[in-house]
């Protein structure tokens, strides 16, 4: 596995975490975005292994996790009215406000699990008499793919598809996050995945708008430890820059081809994140020319609205205000047999991650 | 494997389970002409056989999808899976039951060939097929066909499995390469093709075991094959089982490199991937390297590694170092694993 197997050995990781300790000298807070990413450091056992002065704060870079309560209920209208609902196995166990998609499935639901939205359509072209939605969530990074589904369903004028959409953009919520009184946050390690797709440009504004320093990151243990260190440097030295730890990965312009699919289908617009709130211009809507592929205006689906659950502090885990084990109902009431939000389901939460992997 | 049996009927429907005629002569055409032992042969309801002592008994069901895949298929697995059961147990598996429900419109050619590789793990085994049910459901109730299971083996006179046995110090030992059959039946579905394919690791595992316990006796102390939930799952049962902890190091896990790189692709722990011919055991300390190398001779132990050992500190809780020298914890699964979004 080339280019995982030099980024997990133990003597180079050791190398960098070495100097860390050498050049810390402060209390520095630092919010790795995405929610790989703190998984990569909770799996690896890395938050142990940092000096004590240097604390992750985990952010909201959990695709699942922001996706509004509202829009699982939507999921599961769909699947009530005998529709085809297609979606990344990530969102299925994840609770609705009565259920969740798994147990809609286990009522009746023609649920499907998939890899690529564009599986979707093939499921629409050979099912002609039903209709098919994919349940399109997430950040930048799966925006080309669907996107690209809805401009397949286009091209062979498939009419039985839509997606149901909720798209949001990395640096309004940086923005969101940095504009909250209670911020503490001295630098981020910025989200490598996204910043593939989306490149670097867009952070430049904010590292001069909040004098922060900004550090595009891998998600493998080598990565996660060059991106804490580069941060730590800049901040001991009283910099604030926005440097690019991925460059295997992510170039400055990003991935043009895949942007220009997106503006194609998307236009951008407020969207609600779940436990944070409406956040203007954070996310992509559907462009009108394709309102069609819009399942929540096809299908009449927009009405649908429920409040959250109050014992889940969603909203302060994703803003990095509370750590997972600072819920009260972490572990006890709340655990990923009977979560009761988003970040104790997902892959990418921050709760999860403490449950699964973490051994304080 | 050619087929050569005719029983004049392209695909099975409902009228082969109604217990007539029609049953008759698929049993005739098929199970008994290919199972023929003199148990079987006498037709009884059931059969009636001896035990020198004390007898292991497990039951097991099987309903993968798809029911061939690289490695095996569900006849051979239905076999394996209850064989290696009952010798986990620390016994030697002599007889299987074999219930069959199948689905109205099951070919018949694949229903033979199903037949014919249960017949070969069979023999492999050493075991014997000495009774058994054949049900046909409609079309939409079943998937293809399920199997039942059901293994019988006589206790190995030096056999001491117990979990009250273990103590601090112990040593765990797996026999080989884990996660292959889950990422080989997940590749099939998702037909997905890798440069070199993964074959599922199905196989009988007592002909090992009884040699070990022939060697080592009572100085084992566990044998658990970390099927579904795979090896994180089966390490975290054994650690509340005995109240201890259990320390692994992710280094010192054999995981073939193509395995990790599909984990890698679809998002999968191998941690958490289900195993259909890897044993992992608990010996004392004093012997683990004796039992290393004896299982290192073993074709079907020729990978084994001494992944982690038992320790007082951490109750009931599995801490895995990392590759990078950090710390863990491996918590049970919880439900399926899950393709992730990105």
């Amino acid at each position: 596995m080339k280019y995982l197997a030099e980024y997990r050995n133990l003597e180079a990781t050791k190398k960098v975490l070495d100097e860390i300790h050498k050049i810390t000298k402060h209390v520095w807070n630092i919010m790795e975005i995405c929610g790989g990413q703190t998984h990569g450091l909770v799996k690896n056992g890395i938050l142990e292994l940092l000096p004590e002065k240097i604390r992750m704060i985990h952010g909201p870079g959990c695709p699942v996790c922001v996706t509004p309560l509202n829009l699982i209920d939507k999921a599961i209208e769909l699947l009530e009215k005998g529709v085809i609902v297609c979606s990344f196995g990530d969102m299925i166990r994840v609770p609705g406000s009565k259920k969740s998609l798994l147990e809609a499935k286990a009522l009746g639901g023609d649920l499907r699990i998939l890899y690529s939205p564009l599986e979707a359509v093939t499921i629409a072209k050979e099912n002609p008499t039903k209709e098919v939605v994919f349940f399109a969530v997430g950040f930048e990074t799966t925006a080309p793919a669907n996107a690209l589904s809805v401009l397949h369903a286009e091209k062979e004028g498939i009419t039985n598809y839509s997606i149901l959409a909720s798209h949001v953009l990395v640096p309004p919520a940086m923005e969101a996050i940095l504009d909250d009184e209670l911020c503490t946050i001295d630098a981020f390690l910025g989200a490598g995945h996204v910043c593939a797709i989306m490149g670097t440009e867009e952070y430049e504004p904010l590292v001069e708008k909040y004098k922060i320093p900004i550090v595009i990151t891998g998600f493998e243990p080598l990565d996660l430890v060059q991106g804490i260190y580069m941060a730590v440097k800049q901040l001991e030295e009283n910099r604030f820059e926005l440097e690019n730890q991925y460059v295997r990965v992510v170039k400055k312009e990003g991935n043009i081809p895949a942007k220009k699919v997106i503006n194609q289908v998307f236009e951008i617009g407020t969207r609600e994140w779940r436990g944070i709130g409406e956040i203007p211009n954070s996310g992509y809507v559907i462009k009108e020319a394709y309102k069609k592929y819009d399942a929540e205006a096809k299908f009449n689906i927009a009405h649908i609205k429920v409040p959250e659950n109050s014992a889940c502090i969603a909203g302060e885990i994703l803003r990095g205000i509370k750590k997972p084990v600072e819920c009260n109902q972490f572990g006890k009431l709340c655990n990923p047999s009977n979560p009761l939000g988003a970040p104790m389901v997902s892959s990418e939460g921050a709760c999860a991650a403490y449950y699964y992997f973490s051994i304080t | 494997m050619k087929n050569n049996i005719d029983i004049g009927f392209e695909t099975i429907h409902l009228g082969h389970g109604s217990g007539g005629e029609l049953t008759r002569n698929l049993l005739d055409a098929i199970i008994f002409k290919t199972f023929s032992n003199p148990f079987l042969d006498q037709k009884h309801d059931g059969s009636i056989v001896k035990f020198k002592g004390n007898i292991a008994i497990s039951t097991d069901s099987f309903v993968i999808t798809p029911i061939f895949f690289k490695g095996g298929d569900i006849g051979s697995l239905a076999v394996h899976g209850t064989v290696n059961d009952v010798a986990m147990c620390g016994a030697i598996p002599k007889y299987l039951s074999l219930a069959f429900i199948i689905e109205e419109g099951l070919k018949v050619a694949d229903f033979i060939k199903i037949v014919k590789s249960i017949k070969k793990a069979a023999d492999e085994s050493g075991v014997l097929i000495i009774t058994g049910d054949t049900k046909v459901v409609e079309r939409g109730k079943g998937d293809k066909i399920f199997i039942n299971t059901t293994g019988f083996g006589e206790m190995h006179p030096k056999a001491n499995i117990s979990v009250s046995n273990i103590s601090e110090n112990d040593v765990i030992i797996v026999n080989g390469f884990i996660a292959q059959h889950g990422i080989a039946i997940m590749s099939e579905r998702e037909g997905l093709e890798f440069e070199s394919s993964i074959n599922s690791d199905s196989t009988n595992l007592n002909f090992l075991v009884k040699d070990l316990l022939d060697e080592f006796g009572t100085n084992i102390k566990m044998f658990r094959d970390p099927t579904r939930g795979g090896l994180g799952t089966v390490l975290h049962e054994i650690a509340n089982d005995i109240s201890k902890g259990i320390f692994i190091k992710e280094t010192t896990i054999p995981v073939k490199k193509q395995v990790a790189a599909a984990c890698e692709m679809l998002g999968l722990d191998p941690l958490y991937v289900a195993n259909e011919g890897v044993f992992l055991m608990v010996v004392s300390e004093n012997i683990a390297t004796r039992v290393l190398q004896f299982m290192q001779q073993h074709t079907k132990g020729e990978n084994a590694a001494i992944i982690g050992t038992i320790t007082n500190n951490h109750p009931n809780k599995v801490v895995m170092e990392s590759l990078i020298g950090g710390k863990r914890i491996v918590s049970p699964l919880v439900g399926e694993q899950l393709p992730r979004i990105c």
